[in-house]
């Protein structure tokens, strides 16, 4: 796929064009004000990202009662914690176990809990992940890195709908007495969507 | 629709590809992509379901062509012109004539606002559930030329329903504006065996969030 990785640092490139040309037409027609635009720049370059969802996995970890609220009602638990909103207005918080281990996509389009874990990786978009992990997730999973016990049944949730999936990994062993704060440094988005799982402490 | 968007189990596209330390965009017209697309939704002239069967339309060879944020912009272009927001000629120029802010343009201060909100799209419904959790359900071989969340690759198999997840707008008339009209959303879970075949991956289950009129008994 040659637009798997694109040539960013073509300067001729014509989306680059067409775009401004688009904005500048809905600016002038007074469809669309740059300002807002770059308001929602600023909003997921720094405001919305996987640290949101790594918050409340570690929180999860570390607060029976809230995992219990997760489980439950991962709407109201997550919006708790200050995080809704846009491609997050449904929640579901799915937890491994050794029994089962649970990864996200979206065959259909690219839906992903925005709201959680910010906006997707490439990756999490191509044609290759949402055509393969459906039909051979541990495949997938292991060029991730990513090698399950065969005892380990993989469930692979096809967000169909507007239910946005977060994945709560294990927790990894030898974090105890970590503070949430040093847990979530150990969530990575990956763990998140299924595809990988939390670093280990050092 | 079968559309290039409906992907699962398709073969061909190669390796997952994740890049170490991607950036958030890779261009700045990406960012700018991002921050068109949902400044013109704000519009409020079409749903989000309008919006995804734009870009499932496109032709497959430019879908498959096309990087997300380039699908993002050629369906927009479609949904300005089909509601009459710029003109082809506008389009094809680059040039327009300056007028007034629409009244609902978004303003820079009401994007926080505007993004923490949302759109909710659960809806009360009345109906009691056909199904309930356990019960064994097939999902129906159909092929609509509009809009539909079905994929393919589960029509004509049977699974079960894990839960009931109450109304919500179904996407397959509110993507050709003809209404909300919700219906009762289940997960349903299916072997990966009863999909796929005896080839399947040991251990697989796969889920889906499906509407009530995508099920029938099993």
């Amino acid at each position: 796929m040659p637009h798997d990785h694109p040539d960013h640092d073509n300067h001729l490139d014509p989306m680059d064009a067409r775009v401004r040309a688009l904005e500048t037409i809905l600016t002038r027609k007074g469809l669309v004000d740059p300002a807002a635009v770059d308001e929602i720049i600023e909003t997921y370059a720094h405001k919305v990202g996987p640290q949101n969802g790594a918050r409340v996995v570690a929180r999860a970890w570390t607060d029976p009662d809230f995992a219990a609220w997760l489980r439950e009602d991962a709407t109201a638990a997550i919006a708790s914690m200050g995080y809704t909103g846009r491609q997050g207005e449904h929640m579901e918080a799915v937890f491994n176990t050794p029994e089962q281990h649970n990864v996200v996509v979206c065959t259909l389009c690219s839906c992903y809990p925005w709201t959680v874990l910010g906006l997707p990786p490439v990756w999490y978009k191509s044609p290759a992940y949402r055509s393969r992990v459906v039909i051979e997730p541990r495949a997938v999973l292991a060029e991730f890195g990513l090698h399950l016990p065969e005892s380990t049944g993989v469930r692979v949730w096809d967000s169909t709908a507007e239910l946005r999936y977060l994945v709560v990994p294990m927790r990894p062993e030898g974090t105890e007495g970590l503070s949430p704060e040093a847990l979530a440094d150990l969530v990575t988005r990956e763990s998140m969507i299924g595809t990988g799982q939390p670093q280990v402490p050092a | 629709m079968n559309g290039p968007q409906d992907l699962g189990g398709r073969m061909g596209f190669g390796p997952v590809l994740p890049e170490d330390n991607e950036p958030l965009f890779h261009a700045e017209w990406e960012a700018r992509a991002l921050g068109v697309v949902l400044a013109c939704g704000a519009l409020g002239q079409w749903t989000l379901d309008e919006n995804r069967h734009a870009r499932e339309s496109l032709h497959p060879a430019i879908y498959y062509a096309s990087s997300y944020y380039e699908i993002w912009i050629r369906a927009l272009e479609v949904l300005l012109l089909r509601h009459g927001l710029i003109s082809a000629e506008e389009l094809e120029s680059g040039a327009a004539a300056p007028a007034a802010p629409h009244p609902r343009r978004l303003a820079a201060t009401a994007v926080p606002a505007a993004l923490a909100r949302g759109g909710p799209t659960d809806r009360d419904i009345d109906t009691p559930p056909r199904y309930a959790p356990g019960d064994r359900v097939r999902a129906r071989q159909m092929h609509p030329k509009t809009h539909t969340r079905l994929p393919r690759y589960l029509t004509g198999h049977s699974g079960v329903i894990e839960a009931d997840r109450g109304g919500y707008v179904l996407p397959d008339t509110n993507a050709h504006g003809l209404g909300e009209h919700p219906q009762r959303l289940y997960t349903v879970v299916f072997d990966g065996r009863e999909v796929w075949g005896e080839g399947a991956e040991p251990g697989l289950t796969i889920s889906a969030d499906l509407w009530e009129g995508y099920l029938e008994n099993a």
